[in-house]
């Protein structure tokens, strides 16, 4: 009974690394050692560098919405006036009075929506009105709620509800509204909203107001926005749209419902008789798979940014992205993570930035970083492969060792700036081919370079196959574009390629020509291809593949054929030579971040696993040495709930309490050294294993079953 | 009840006015004016008038006591969200008729009210008048302090003044009448207009510019189409107000005389049956209906709003979103059948003797436990996930999208119950773009 195997559980991570303080300052940075020195400039590093993210993923999230919320300013500002210049229509007069009302469709990644809907009310109080209200579904549990958030956020102060609220009412002294117990409903608002248009109409220029409401007309319209349409509660939300609807008249009212899954939802949640006082038009805002892509675009897939993530780091986030959020916001926020992580832990990080201030900053390298270096794995690597004296000089000479390093980062330096151009290129080129087998998105591309020689994996080489196959037309097509990127890099290579590129794709043209004169030959290599455009499915496809070989064994390859063959052993060629990965260039530990473990284990907590660990093995969180576990065994001085749950772990879907709180016993008298048969159970035992149960009832391992008496349920979930 | 009760006290062309005003509610025009009786008479205390949306009962009430002149206070009830609203709003309206009235009255309760109603009553400047009290949308009464219907229903007799309040609802008095026993009001009902009734009251707003008889046609038209599924009045009259224009172009083009009704008619049914699936259900805004009128795109497809169904969801939570699919719809005793890897060949004859014939499908979404949803996740997700805080976290973003709905009470920490609210149509949408052949696990397809 008292020896069980404790490994039962699974350990999906290892050990967390002892360093868990998150840095919330500068100071954590410098008080660590001695060096304060480098670690300030790492600090300031990381600072520049965050602030170049924010700056750049808000400017990205400012391009991407533009379109959808100027079309939502217009939409405000015309429904207005829409709906008031033509009040003495026929028409106008007849028809219901609807509430313009703009679903506002933006996905589920709730957490990014946040900033789009600050960036518009920005831009309404901007250019429309200067009455813009947000409301979250969470405030408004009721429709008193939620008529109070309205008037707070228009009139500006507060208003208690029911007159005995705990708060003491404020004086109502703002904007010289007499001090008279304001009601809480709309027809206040609608008294204030009078008193206010009024006040800027009228000649009253003592008011600020006037200035204000001036270039917004007479009546500027009263936005409310819902910003999680699907958390309000549908009567809340139809009896507010009754009475606002009931003052459409006298309250120009335009909503803005913020709607996460799909704009049926309007429909669900709201009967015919309250959808019909409202006007809906709809607004797709652009999904969040896009917005990721030009983050990728702007921050990973450049050499503008310094910090790189490795491959399983890239994969952490991403996954957590398509698996589990959609959230832009979170993925930054990560990537925010693992660039403190980088600059808190590598000490070498101080050389994570430009080109020129990063062979600046390794000619002032102390004597300590330099051991730094010579301790990093890519860099032993490539000491390995230097000849003796120069191995000897390396290890020895610090000066030597600068030089070689302003070198080594020049040569990372140099291989991003091929890089991402060939990288690109690849992707124009495959990323249309049937089946992606290199992926739909550069992203997949990236992290399968990142990972291992891309040119070694089946995707690669089917991917090349059907390049191979590829008609003139799809080629030169592909073949221009790569042309448009290739010009926006710079450098040596990258224009040897663009040259190179340029003669293949004047070969082709000049080929056409040449064609044209003989059509016969042409005729005949042409139809398999055209067969081979219109498949999609990879069977048929490849045995087109295999007839072709045939053919071709047979037959003379065309000058076409010869050409693309040459063309797309080149771009082979170019990919074999830039999209090394990363981990073969001596000194990537400087810019590259891969420490997936921690990544994951801050951004992807697994609380069950980690009650788990503390339970099987207290040690881990409990650092005193008596509980260092000792080959399964039960330790009698571990606390009682380890005890209860190892021994709960050896018992059925039932486990009788009676057995159990024996086998406790047993088990905690062992301490004692007595080892009588039959351990005492005294009152002091009996609550010590009383309460460990109730723990571990608490934390979800069993429950209270009315199956069997004195027995209780192992969960499920339990055991995971 | 008199039919053609003279009312001595109102002025015969009042009564023709409101006659003119009111057509099609002769009967229940004079039935209210026999019930108000004479001004400083004592009247019923309480009267309920309930009938369809826009059958006019709050038309004909404030018209009646507007063009009489009767003093009175007319309160919406869902604008009224607490008590305290509710009676000020009545005592504010009341304020011009009792300059008495101050104007920093304390009224929280019922008892204030009726302390306040007591005192004015006795200032004696109405001549004993009746005041009428009309409460629109009592319904939402039923909602508030459980004193509030039966106090008002029997104002009357507890302020002891001259006081009569008018209900007026949608729902019938059973369902109002409090458990506890009140004062019954008199019941009154506005029945529906007939086709003939609405066709007479939505002529009375032609177009100024068209002849009577035109629009009569058109009202006529309109009424055809639409007289099966709608019967309210303010979107008969909406509906009229927005295809107008498009009945009359041929008008204006010359390519149709007026006396041509068929022809009229022809060009005209088509758009209005578009309308019925897409303005009527507010589909497509009625903006976007005129634009696309005036743009003459015939056969400009507008995309109404439920067909946008499509909703991208992040990958393990289309997979919980299946596994709570199946969770609702399949009884928990079929799912060894489905999820364990060696189910030990259950024969399928024994385990197919459905005993509940009827399909899950009909009977809706059971709700399960969530313990069941991981199980079920588990076994449908091919890969291995590790169950983390992310998990959790997207099981209740799905409650929060409303695609899941929590059962029972929200503060169950040990094992909530969830319920899967999503469409068949839905789920396999989703079920496609991951690759999983959803009917397959679905106990009602087997
Ligand atoms: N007899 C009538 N003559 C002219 N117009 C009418 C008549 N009856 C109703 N209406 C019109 O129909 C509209 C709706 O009527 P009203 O608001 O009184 O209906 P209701 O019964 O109170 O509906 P609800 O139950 O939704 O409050 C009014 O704006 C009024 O103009
Ligand atoms: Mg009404």
């Amino acid at each position: 009974m008292t020896t069980s195997s404790v490994s039962k559980g699974c350990f999906v991570f290892k050990p967390a690394s002892k360093k868990q303080r998150i840095l919330s300052a500068g100071d954590y940075f410098h008080d660590e050692d001695e060096e304060s020195a480098s670690s300030k400039l790492r600090f300031e590093t990381l600072q520049s560098l965050w602030q170049q993210i924010k700056l750049e993923t808000d400017s990205i999230q400012e391009e991407l919405n533009k379109n959808i919320l100027d079309s939502l300013a217009e939409f405000a500002r015309t429904s207005t006036t829409f709906f008031r210049s033509k009040t003495d229509e026929w028409t106008f007069r007849m028809r219901s009075s609807e509430i313009p009302t703009a679903a506002l469709v933006l996905g589920v990644n709730v957490t990014d929506h946040n900033m789009t809907f600050q960036n518009l009310s920005e831009l309404l109080h901007q250019s429309v009105t200067p009455y813009v209200v947000g409301l979250d579904a969470k405030d408004c549990p009721s429709l008193k709620h939620t008529v109070q958030k309205v008037l707070l956020q228009l009139m500006g102060y507060h208003l208690s509800v029911e007159e005995d609220e705990e708060e003491p009412q404020p004086k109502a002294n703002i904007s010289g509204i007499p001090k008279k117990r304001i009601q809480c409903s709309i027809a206040t608002l609608c008294e204030w909203y009078q008193t206010v248009t009024k006040d800027s109409n009228g000649l009253s220029p003592s008011k600020k107001r006037k200035s204000t409401l001036g270039k917004f007309g007479q009546n500027p319209p009263i936005v409310v926005i819902f910003k999680d349409l699907e958390s309000f509660t549908s009567k809340v939300l139809q009896e507010f749209i009754i009475i606002c609807s009931q003052y459409i008249h006298q309250l120009p009212f335009i909503f803005i419902f913020g709607i996460a899954t799909s704009p049926a939802t309007v429909h669900r949640m709201l009967p015919h008789s309250v959808s019909s006082h409202l006007c809906i038009e709809l607004f797709q805002s652009l999904s969040c798979t896009k917005h990721l892509a030009t983050v990728m675009d702007k921050l990973i897939l450049t050499t503008s940014f310094p910090f790189k993530l490795n491959g399983k780091t890239l994969q952490v986030l991403l996954s957590i992205f398509l698996f589990h959020d959609f959230s832009v916001r979170n993925f930054i926020k990560g990537l925010q993570l693992s660039l403190m992580e980088h600059f808190y832990n590598q000490p070498l990080s101080v050389l994570c930035c430009d080109k020129h201030k990063a062979s600046k900053r390794a000619q002032v390298l102390s004597s300590e970083e330099c051991e730094n270096v010579r301790q990093l794995p890519s860099f032993m690597r490539y000491v390995e492969n230097q000849e003796p004296d120069e191995q000897v000089k390396l290890l020895t000479d610090d000066h030597h060792l600068k030089e070689v390093v302003q070198q080594l980062l020049k040569q990372l330096h140099l291989y991003h700036k091929n890089y991402y151009p060939v990288l690109r290129c690849l992707h124009i080129l495959t990323s249309s081919l049937p089946k992606y087998p290199l992926g739909k998105q550069i992203r997949e591309l990236h992290s399968m370079c990142l990972e291992r020689n891309v040119w070694e994996t089946e995707e690669y080489k089917s991917a090349f196959q059907l390049l191979r196959l590829m008609a003139k037309d799809e080629l030169l097509t592909g073949f221009n574009k790569c042309l448009e990127i290739l010009t926006y890099g710079k450098g040596k290579v990258i224009n040897e390629v663009q040259e190179k590129l340029e003669t293949f794709v004047k070969l082709f043209q000049e080929l056409d020509n040449i064609s044209l004169d003989y059509k016969e030959d042409d005729g005949e290599d042409t139809s398999p291809q055209k067969g081979f455009q219109q498949k999609t499915d990879l069977f048929h496809l490849q045995k087109t593949l295999l007839e072709m070989k045939e053919l071709k064994k047979n037959k003379k390859l065309t000058k076409f054929e010869m050409l693309r063959l040459e063309a797309i052993d080149f771009i082979d060629h170019i990919v074999k030579k830039h999209l090394l990965p990363p981990e073969y260039l001596a000194l990537h530990e400087v810019v590259y971040y891969s420490c997936s473990g921690t990544l994951r284990k801050h951004l992807n907590a697994a609380p069950r696993t980690a009650i788990q660990t503390a339970l099987n093995n207290p040690y881990k969180y409990l650092p005193n040495e008596s509980l260092q576990s000792d080959g399964g065994a039960i330790s009698s001085t571990a606390p009682d709930i380890c005890i209860a749950y190892k021994l709960h772990l050896e018992c059925g879907r039932l486990i009788n309490l009676y057995d159990w709180l024996e086998a406790f016993g047993t088990v905690v008298s062992a301490t004692e050294g007595n080892d009588t048969e039959s351990p005492v159970i005294d009152d002091v035992k009996h609550a010590r294993f009383i309460r460990a149960v109730s723990e571990l009832e608490f934390v979800g391992f069993v429950k209270p079953t009315k199956k069997k008496t004195d027995h209780v349920a192992r969960l499920t979930w339990g055991g995971c | 009840m008199p039919d053609q009760t003279p009312f001595p006290t109102y002025m015969k062309d009042v009564l023709l006015r409101l006659k003119k005003q009111l057509p099609c509610r002769d009967n229940e025009v004079s039935m209210l004016l026999s019930l108000f009786g004479e001004p400083q008479h004592y009247s019923y205390p309480s009267i309920l008038i309930y009938g369809h949306r826009a059958t006019g009962k709050t038309f004909v009430t404030q018209t009646v006591l507007q063009e009489l002149k009767l003093p009175h206070a007319f309160v919406s009830m869902v604008e009224c969200f607490t008590p305290r609203l509710l009676f000020q709003q009545i005592l504010s309206q009341l304020s011009s008729l009792y300059p008495s009235l101050d104007e920093e009255f304390h009224c929280e309760t019922l008892n204030d009210f009726i302390r306040i109603f007591r005192q004015l009553s006795t200032s004696n400047v109405l001549d004993q008048q009746t005041v009428y009290i009309v409460i629109d949308q009592a319904e939402v009464l039923r909602d508030m302090d459980a004193n509030l219907l039966p106090g008002f229903l029997r104002l009357q007799e507890l302020v002891g003044g001259n006081i009569t309040v008018i209900f007026l609802t949608e729902i019938v008095w059973e369902k109002f009448r409090p458990n506890t026993g009140c004062l019954e009001p008199i019941l009154f009902y506005f029945p529906d207009y007939t086709k003939a009734e609405l066709q007479q009251i939505l002529c009375k707003d032609r177009h100024p510019e068209f002849s009577d008889d035109l629009y009569a046609t058109y009202i006529n038209i309109l009424l055809g189409v639409f007289y099966a599924v709608c019967r309210d009045l303010c979107e008969l009259r909406h509906l009229a107000a927005l295809n107008f224009s498009k009945f009359c172009e041929p008008l204006l083009k010359g390519e149709v005389r007026e006396s041509d009704t068929h022809k009229l008619w022809r060009s005209i049914e088509p758009h209005l049956r578009k309308a019925m699936q897409t303005v009527y259900l507010r589909e497509v805004s009625s903006l976007q209906w005129e634009m696309m009128q005036d743009t003459k795109e015939e056969t400009g497809y507008l995309k109404g709003l439920s067909a946008y169904t499509h909703v991208d969801l992040p990958y393990y939570s289309k997979f919980l979103l299946i596994a709570a699919y199946l969770a609702s719809f399949n009884p928990a005793r079929t799912d060894k059948r489905f999820f364990l890897k060696h189910h030990g060949k259950m024969k399928k004859v024994t385990f197919l003797k459905k005993h509940e014939k009827t399909s899950n499908h009909l009977l809706g979404p059971k709700p399960f436990p969530l313990d069941r949803l991981l199980a079920i996740f588990y076994s449908i997700v091919d890969s291995r996930v590790a169950s983390t805080a992310n998990i959790f976290s997207q099981i209740s973003s799905l409650v929060t999208l409303q695609l899941l709905t929590l059962v029972g009470h929200s503060d169950q920490l040990d094992s909530p119950k969830y319920k899967c609210t999503v469409s068949m149509d839905f789920i396999c949408a989703i079920a496609r773009t991951v690759n999983f052949d959803i009917v397959r696990y679905l106990y009602d397809f087997l």
